[in-house]
């Protein structure tokens, strides 16, 4: 585990709060409408308590990056540069949404900001984050791509097949995979080969990290340097971030394959309220900061279901608007 | 116009495109200096190098994958399929990836992805590498499936499959590559997709077809000519869209429908054609329509087995012969030969 924070500037350092807390916020009022019946469809897959995964890892990328993302995915979106409104517009089904309501929560991605989209098939996104590795690297644009997934996805067989075709290409790709220790219910210690699942990148001879997913700063630190090797042309990196998602898998996920005390200790660990005490006692930030700062987000936030609600929805006779370029 | 083989047409073809925009690539198994296990590659690793026609591990997934994530990135790439049998080891990123994602997204991006592969029986290789499996991606929305009969078509079609937007199955069958016939020279020869061809005009009945199974009709037309009986072939070359209108043009003069495909008889694309033609000219059928397709059982192995298995020139005619009796109006004789 690195230690890297004292390297980094006090606003970056807010940012990173700041992007995580966004998240947060997202997180719980999406949680919130689809309690209250406001949203229909699937219930969403919430990313609360991993939040310093995709912002710790996407804050070591540059805009023209590309990410591909999961059914997890509403942090990916926001931290690689997702605007609310558009956001929240989705999840309600409304025209102004990402996919103009064609996609919902499992596949917000807003392609200009370099995500490829968001994937309900588990490990389904390694194969295609191949392809844009392969794209990079016939262009000579230095770019990188950063595929996340979760520790299920490390038991498909897509999963093998890019991690080695990845490595025997020299792609510039970060694997991240976001291990929050459950496959919906299946705890990944029951089912996966090796206890730790960066150990797999000894198969594919490539470097595996494990990092603690609960500190962005770390998080950051050790995707920054997969992030230069790739660059450079060094190839590919499988990061393994621990990490932990406080709710279930969905809404009606109760979690009886868990205990309370489980999750306690885990939110003992909150990457949000941590990073918070931390900036604050290193004085890198005050209370009256802070405050403003929260505020502002829970602005944002309220901007973005305003904006959703008073949407149009969809216009029914274009349902099949998209299918083809022609239509 | 020159005589080439489908083979030489289909290589042409990605040559001249590769040449004219640098973003064409290919990828598969085999498909570089070994030029594709069926030579339908052969010379375009030699011209274009490893940038551009690249050799991919057997692993299904990642070759579909690796052309879909081009097609996100700017690239427009050919990705080969080396059997279309083995869609089934990377059907996830073909039905829920490839032909989703534009419209899961709302339409912020295009897929040009073209996937090359090869169906079909014929050469003794068995239940894995035989079926045709063109029905399946043909149920698809967001995918076109392109499958041509003839170099000519091959040659036209291949080159306005990877100018289209849109990912496009291109299936050739692995009996025709050897096939001769006048293939247009001019770089800008382009068959549109989604646009049939009457392959033979006639005006007692209608055969609909497509691929191989277009060479066995028109043999058949021939020995139901010398019959007195004069059938119109039409080769669908796109399934998807299907042009429909041909047809129903066709079957509104005949009043006959035949439809043959060497794919398995139940939900085959003979099913489609004689759905639209219930829904769409019912009151034109003199009788009832006739789907020809192969026995519903995998592709065996021993010859004599597999010949049995598929439709034949014998097999249509027959089929046509023996339905003479099903005609509803007696009085019309153009079937009583």
């Amino acid at each position: 585990m690195t230690e890297a924070s004292s390297s980094l500037d006090p606003q970056t350092r807010i940012s990173l709060y700041r992007q995580m807390l966004r998240i947060r916020k997202f997180e719980e009022k999406t949680h919130e409408l689809y309690k209250a019946g406001r949203l229909t469809g699937m219930s969403p897959h919430l990313c609360i308590g991993e939040e310093a995964s995709a912002v710790g890892v996407i804050s070591a990328l540059n805009p023209d990056d590309y990410i591909l993302s999961t059914h997890r995915g509403h942090g990916h979106c926001l931290a690689k540069g997702a605007e609310m409104g558009k956001m929240y517009a989705e999840l309600f089904g409304k025209e102004t949404g990402y996919c103009h309501g064609r996609g919902g929560s499992m596949h917000i991605a807003d392609v200009a900001k370099g995500n490829l989209g968001a994937n309900g098939i588990v490990g389904a996104g390694c194969p295609i984050a191949l392809g844009a590795g392969l794209s990079i690297q016939k262009r000579h644009t230095k770019q990188v791509v950063v595929c996340f997934f979760g520790d299920a996805a490390t038991n498909q067989g897509t999963f093998h097949e890019a991690m080695n075709m990845s490595k025997a290409f020299r792609l510039p790709i970060v694997w991240v995979c976001e291990n929050n220790l459950y496959g919906l219910s299946t705890p990944i210690e029951n089912v996966a080969a090796t206890p730790t699942l960066s150990d797999r990148a000894r198969g594919y001879n490539m470097p595996g990290v494990t990092v603690d997913g609960m500190d962005v700063e770390a998080v950051r630190a050790a995707a920054q340097e997969a992030v230069v090797r790739a660059r450079a042309g060094e190839g590919p990196t499988l990061l393994e971030v621990k990490t932990y998602r406080y709710f279930g898998h969905g809404a009606s996920d109760h979690r009886p394959y868990r205990t309370r005390e489980e999750e306690q200790d885990w939110w003992k660990r909150c990457p949000v309220a941590n990073f918070r005490r931390k900036l604050l006692s290193e004085g890198v930030t005050t209370e009256a900061d802070l405050a403003e700062l929260e505020q502002k987000i829970d602005a944002e936030v309220a901007a973005g279901i305003a904006f959703a609600e008073s949407s149009p929805d969809p216009e029914p006779e274009k349902s099949t608007l998209y299918v083809y370029t022609e239509d | 116009m020159a005589e080439k083989t489908y083979r030489e047409a289909i290589i042409e073809a990605m040559a001249e495109e590769m040449r004219r925009d640098e973003r064409v690539v290919l990828i598969g198994e085999d498909v570089g200096r070994f030029g594709g296990a069926m030579g339908a590659s052969k010379g375009l690793f030699q011209e274009f190098g490893s940038d551009r026609v690249i050799d991919t591990p057997i692993s299904e997934a990642a070759i579909i994958g690796s052309g879909l994530g081009m097609a996100l990135t700017g690239q427009r790439p050919i990705a080969e399929l080396m059997f279309i049998d083995f869609s089934g080891v990377c059907m996830d990123q073909i039905l829920n990836q490839v032909a989703k994602v534009r419209y899961m997204l709302g339409g912020q991006v295009k897929v040009p992805l073209v996937i090359r592969t090869q169906a079909g029986a014929g050469k003794g290789y068995a239940a894995q590498h035989s079926q045709s499996l063109e029905a399946w991606f043909t149920h698809v929305p967001g995918l076109k499936v392109v499958m041509p009969a003839t170099p000519r078509d091959a040659k036209g079609l291949l080159k306005s499959a990877i100018r289209d937007d849109n990912p496009v199955m291109f299936i050739e069958h692995k009996l025709l590559y050897n096939t001769k016939g006048e293939v247009p020279e001019d770089p800008d020869f382009l068959i549109p997709l989604g646009v049939a061809e009457v392959k033979r005009e006639g005006s007692d009945l209608t055969i609909v077809s497509h691929s191989r199974q277009v060479l066995n009709c028109l043999e058949a037309a021939g020995e139901l000519s010398r019959q007195g009986i004069e059938a119109e072939v039409i080769d669908l070359r796109t399934l998807r869209p299907m042009d429909f209108e041909a047809v129903k043009a066709s079957v509104e003069k005949t009043g006959r429908l035949v439809s043959v495909e060497e794919g398995y008889p139940q939900c085959g694309i003979g099913a489609e054609v004689v759905a639209r033609v219930a829904e769409h000219c019912m009151d034109s059928l003199d009788m009832p329509p006739i789907r020809i397709a192969s026995k519903d059982s995998p592709i065996p192995f021993a010859r004599i087995l597999e010949q049995e298995t598929l439709p034949s020139p014998r097999r249509i005619v027959e089929r046509i012969l023996a339905a003479r009796k099903w005609t509803r109006h007696s009085q019309d004789s153009r079937l009583a030969v």
